[in-house]
């Protein structure tokens, strides 16, 4: 910590109100950085330390010229850690820097109580340091060509993780041993007939085939590795790919990485919201100054700034808690409510009830952007916030707002939030064909993949699994398989003739 | 800490020059992107590098927004500033790279192997070049530093304990004067012209021409970085040949037949005029369709090539734009002709993709 007398006053001052407003957090520390510093920083996504690769150069480079183009500037970066690191920049005014304090209070709040963060290494600043000497070290021994080559591939499919894993205590692999496997297949499906004359219409021949024929493809797709289909590829590609000792350390550092900014991606709408409601709360009743009004109203406003194409996670966040918190003072929520028909009184329904502090507390510790606005988003707030649905228009080759319906709205965002608007991708077969491919399948929901990148993206993971690699996957309403088998791609419309038990 | 990020972003630099030094072909077909500006900088808009992933089709995917409109109004346009969907990071970026000229030339030489010029036997001409070379503790006022002075004083006034902090007030005494030197070297001077010459007849379409200026921009600019001092003439005929800027080389349309002799009589007088053939590096291109009018003027052009053309240049390159008017007959009467001559290069361009070859045809045996 290296803050200023009058600095360090003032975050203590600060501090001390978080902790009488009842936010829990853990110990911050905050660093005084040049620009130059906080764009580094910023670049390397809050830490003081990354692998060395080029992304993270490409980042600082962007920020740097965005930086001193006066188009951008960074306001606040914390990092969940346990003592929490947050950044002040030196060249911030007063008011800003205690703009900035009260926020990284909300956010380590966040950090220590959200549930999606539970299972996070709160000791990652130390992490994320190893990592890269680990990988520094790689590269002086295989050099970086070859390292940085394997990592471009790692970051192609870093996002193909779950999530939720983390969560599960048993392993997946408890597998049913039932005894009915020394069973002979024939006698399985026999029904049980005392007459004799009556046996070939009770197990008809032809019946009693089929079904033997379909146990013994359940049989063999039991046999299937893996059983049932993964969703942590990554995982997957470190128990079954054929890689280097390096590499595999180099995966499951990306795995690592990947998994501690999970949680960041899920509660992005919330954290930030969160933050920007204590900031404001804390410095409109206790900290600004009457000559600081104005500045802060100012850079306040320009957080919470919104833009047509763009939703604002700030805004988006701290509107929703401040109506949550509205609707649990006043009542407004339950079987009663929701029952009313009486506009007038729904507008002035107020039951007095004071819950809101409260409740805004337990869904700041329980929820995630997609249960948050599942749960909490209403049609009088979609239309008090102005929300919109947008789409693409081919004809003018613009987006356009599409729908002002709630019910829309709320599907869209909801879609944009669920695995971080991504694809959802599993690991079907590593053995398919019995030829040693890797088989995924892309579960489609509505929209199909961006087939090109798609097709690249299977090339980097090839260099991973070194035997071809297919993708199942639907494009323009027919199920097709994309594969690569090392030197060519092909896409092939996948058999309609097949059986309906896929789906 | 800035050390580390440093390596990154020099990384990423690397591999972004990378990038154009893979994908050349396809800038030299992108001619609008380069424009020469100001000093000598080109801006060559480069993606954000986007490491590939499972994606979605953003034109499917739609989103949610917040603002005011109506139903249909427009938000954003779909390429690179489309909307980016709650929770995403940043949307796509477009990086200006600045790239000098100097270094894309490079690019250019190394990716189409071009071997330097040796400029031809006039190793003679040499001029004095004075450079700032260094620091000294006498010399005269007007090149005295004054970093370096003040910085001297500084550092003696610290030393004998003189400064006050307080009142930061630094006087250099004649020891802490500090002057630049120079040193003079003599380098040999190599002087160029490049006589461009390009046929307008009612042929040529917009597309040849668009193919002509991309190629002139592409080996002006690795002449340029061959020769410290380069002269451009620009020439343009139909039926009769005239000298022009070089604005009006790149959009004269103009219609008509085509008698290529009279550019070369144009170009032999300006040669005889301004450029004594012993002290320049003469270098001519000729763009056409090939198309000339009767075989009567195609002699004449041999003629004029075989005795006051070729012998004093240093190359005569002759490419010819494919048109599908023109009988392209005359690369044909050239290759017949001047079978034997290493000075006169000949080059089919039959469309964009071509003009890669082109120039390696052309400047690949550096003279």
């Amino acid at each position: 910590m290296n803050l200023t007398a009058e600095l360090a006053a003032i975050k203590d001052e600060i501090r001390a109100y978080a902790i009488d407003y009842g936010l829990d957090f853990f110990e911050t520390i905050f660093e005084l950085v040049d620009y130059d510093e906080v764009n580094a920083f910023a670049a390397y996504g809050g830490f003081p330390t990354r692998f060395p690769h080029w992304r993270f150069g490409m980042e600082y480079e962007e920020l740097s010229k965005s930086y001193s183009w006066g188009l951008s500037k960074i306001y606040e970066m914390v990092i969940n850690n346990d003592p929490c690191y947050a950044y002040l920049m030196k060249s911030n005014a007063m008011v800003d820097q205690k703009l900035v304090i009260a926020h990284v209070y909300g956010h380590s709040d966040f950090f220590k109580n959200n549930l999606f963060f539970s299972k996070t290494n709160r000791k990652m600043m130390d992490v994320m340091a190893n990592h890269a000497i680990r990988v520094q070290r790689y590269i002086d021994r295989f050099g970086h060509e070859v390292v940085e080559d394997f990592i471009d591939c790692c970051l192609s499919i870093e996002n193909l993780i779950d999530p939720h894993s983390v969560f599960r205590t048993s392993p997946e692999s408890s597998e049913q041993n039932g005894a009915a496997t020394n069973e002979h297949p024939v006698e399985r499906f026999r029904f049980r007939s005392d007459k004799e004359y009556m046996e070939q219409y009770i197990n008809p021949p032809e019946v009693l085939k089929k079904q033997q024929e379909s146990w013994a493809k359940e049989q063999e797709s039991k046999m299937r590795v893996p059983a049932e289909p993964q969703r942590d590829v990554l995982a997957f590609l470190l128990d079954h790919a054929p890689l280097q000792n390096w590499q595999y350390d180099i995966l499951s550092i990306i795995r690592d990485e990947a998994y501690y900014f999970a949680p960041q991606g899920q509660t992005k709408i919330m954290n930030e919201g969160w933050a920007t409601y204590w900031h404001s709360k804390m410095m409109t009743s206790k900290i600004l100054s009457d000559s600081e009004i104005i500045d802060y109203a100012d850079h306040h406003s320009g957080t919470v700034a919104t833009s047509p194409g763009q939703l604002n996670p700030y805004k988006l966040g701290v509107e929703l808690f401040k109506d949550i918190e509205e609707r649990w003072d006043k009542g407004r929520f339950g079987k009663e409510y929701e029952e009313c028909d009486d506009y007038r009184e729904k507008a002035n329904w107020d039951k007095q009830l004071g819950l809101g502090r409260q409740k805004i507390f337990e869904v700041r510790a329980m929820y995630n952007d997609v249960m948050f606005i599942d749960a909490f988003l209403t049609p009088e707030f979609v239309m008090e916030q102005k929300l919109f649905a947008y789409e693409y228009d081919a004809g003018s080759g613009y987006y356009h707002i599409s729908d002002r319906e709630f019910q829309v709205i709320k599907q869209k965002l909801l879609f944009s939030l669920t695995n971080w608007g991504q694809p959802f991708i599993f690991v079907e077969d590593k053995n398919y064909l019995n030829r040693g491919e890797l088989y995924l399948k892309h579960r489609h929901e509505g929209i199909d993949l961006n087939i090109n990148e798609a097709q690249d993206t299977l090339h980097n993971l090839q260099k991973l699994w070194s035997r071809p690699v297919n993708l199942e996957t639907v494009i323009g309403g027919k199920k097709s398989l994309l594969t690569f088998d090392g030197s060519e791609h092909t896409v092939k419309e996948l058999d309609k003739a097949e059986p309906v038990k896929a789906e | 800490m800035p050390h580390r990020i440093e390596k990154d972003r020099a990384r990423f630099r690397n591999i972004v020059r990378g990038r154009i030094k893979k994908n050349l072909k396809k800038y030299i077909t992108q001619g609008e992107l380069i424009g020469r500006k100001g000093k000598e900088l080109v801006s060559i808009p480069i993606p954000h590098i986007n490491i590939p992933k499972f994606r979605h089709d953003p034109r499917q995917a739609g989103g949610v927004g917040q603002g005011e409109g109506e139903e249909g109004t427009p938000i954003g346009r779909a390429d690179g500033t489309e909307p980016g969907a709650a929770g995403s990071g940043p949307g796509e970026h477009i990086l200006e790279v600045d790239v000098p000229l100097d270094e894309l030339a490079e690019m250019l030489g190394e990716e189409l192997e071009l071997p330097n010029i040796e400029p031809k036997g006039k190793k003679n001409v040499v001029s004095d070049k004075s450079r700032y070379t260094g620091i000294s503790q006498t010399g005269p006022e007007s090149l005295r530093h004054a970093k370096r002075t003040f910085k001297r004083a500084l550092l003696r006034q610290v030393a004998t304990g003189t400064y006050d902090p307080r009142n930061p007030v630094i006087i250099p005494i004649r020891e802490d004067r500090r002057y630049r030197t120079w040193k003079t070297k003599q380098e040999p001077e190599a002087n160029a012209v490049i006589v461009y010459m390009m046929d307008v007849s009612g042929s040529m379409g917009e597309e040849q021409k668009e193919i002509v200026r991309m190629e002139s921009f592409w080996i002006d600019t690795w002449l340029r970085r061959q020769y410290k001092n380069i002269e451009t003439r620009y020439i343009i005929h139909d039926a009769v040949a005239r000298e022009v800027d070089q604005e009006t080389f790149y959009h004269t349309r103009e219609s008509g037949g085509t008698v290529i002799s009279s550019a070369y009589k144009l170009a032999k007088q300006i040669l005889d005029q301004d450029y004594a053939v012993a002290d320049w590096n003469i270098y001519f291109f000729h763009f056409s369709d090939g198309d000339n009018w009767g075989e009567v003027d195609t002699d004449e052009c041999l003629k004029l090539l075989r005795n006051d053309l070729i012998p004093p240049a240093n190359l005569f390159c002759y490419g010819q734009v494919e048109s599908p008017y023109g009988s392209g007959q005359f690369i044909r009467d050239l290759r017949e002709h001047f079978n034997e001559e290493e000075k006169l290069v000949l080059s089919e361009i039959a469309d964009k993709e071509a003009i890669y070859q082109s120039i390696k045809e052309f400047l690949g045996k550096g003279r």
